[in-house]
């Protein structure tokens, strides 16, 4: 694993793992489709329990990519591993579109089951502060010309905002919140009735497969970008009589 | 009256999350073909200007 951090391994790594990733993912999600609208109504919910589906494995993965941004921030700051910080700047974009799914699909969810889209409650709030974040996190590596320096601002930035992690797990049960509490993972094992749990964790692991995908391709975009400038910052220093070739996006580095 | 209570609902999310999904997935796909387009117009210029 440590040679993934040579740049010309990494990208033919991702060449080589695109098809089968793609594939997986593929099946999984159709996989799990299919078991979603095969299971029966929840008692108390009914049909909607199917926005769950998409939900809470939207809900995991917002988590789960901002831990994965701090590791990388800590990649950054502390072992200054040459990829850390194209991973983060990867990833956010993406935690930023699960969070979005997660937020939408739980106020479609809310207004047939609690009556309402949106409740300042402690969990939602938290989340949103998490999207928020997200954005921040873009916005600032978009704002900063100089990506050495882009990259420790938003590492410090992303574990600053870790803080909100704990926030949002443990919400619901600090505070008291219309949003229920855990019952996937938690003491004593999960409330949901197997044929709802199955489906649930088939969506959730083709949420994961379609994430890891997603952010390796990013990856391999951003090692492309830096080596697009490297190649027009070497053009221009020669002298050679070319025009500067602009980067793709305003986020060249 | 629909058959399933809340289909709206239902529909609209997996809509969403089927758009949002289809967004981020363009996003990359178009950012990597503009960036070898790049690469290779940037190689062929340099290759134009050292076979001059």
């Amino acid at each position: 694993m440590g040679n993934l951090a040579s740049p010309s391994i990494f990208l033919d790594f991702v060449r080589r793992a695109t098809p089968w990733l793609a594939v997986a993912t593929a099946a999984t999600f159709a996989l799990g489709l299919w078991l979603s609208f095969a299971a029966p109504p929840d008692y108390q919910q009914g049909e909607t329990v199917k926005i769950m589906d998409i939900h809470v494995p939207a809900a995991w993965l917002s988590t789960l990519i901002y831990a994965a941004m701090t590791l990388a921030s800590l990649g950054t700051l502390v072992w200054r591993h040459p990829l850390a910080d194209a991973a983060q700047k990867a990833a956010a974009p993406l935690g930023a579109g699960f969070t979005f799914i997660c937020l939408v699909t739980g106020s479609l969810w809310g207004k047939p089951m609690w009556g309402t889209y949106w409740v300042w409650d402690a969990r939602l709030t938290s989340v949103l502060a998490l999207f928020i974040l997200y954005l921040g996190l873009i916005a600032l590596w978009r704002s900063i010309e100089d990506q050495s320096l882009a990259a420790r601002a938003a590492a410090i930035l992303t574990l600053v905002g870790c803080v909100d992690l704990p926030i949002i797990k443990f919400s619901v049960d600090w505070w008291n919140t219309l949003h229920q509490p855990a019952s996937v993972f938690r003491l004593g094992g999960p409330t949901i009735a197997p044929e709802l749990l199955w489906p649930l964790l088939i969506m959730a692991l083709a949420f994961t497969l379609l994430f890891v995908l997603l952010w390796l391709l990013a990856i391999r975009n951003e090692i492309l970008r830096r080596r697009l400038t490297r190649l027009t910052m070497i053009a221009a220093a020669e002298g050679d009589g070319l025009a500067v070739v602009p980067a793709t996006g305003k986020s060249a580095a | 009256m629909s058959a399933v209570p809340h289909i709206g609902f239902i529909v609209a999310a997996y809509l969403v999350a089927g758009a949002a999904i289809l967004v981020m997935i363009g996003a990359i796909l178009l950012d990597y073909r503009l960036l070898t387009r790049a690469l290779a117009r940037l190689q062929a210029t340099r290759g134009e200007t050292e076979a001059r």
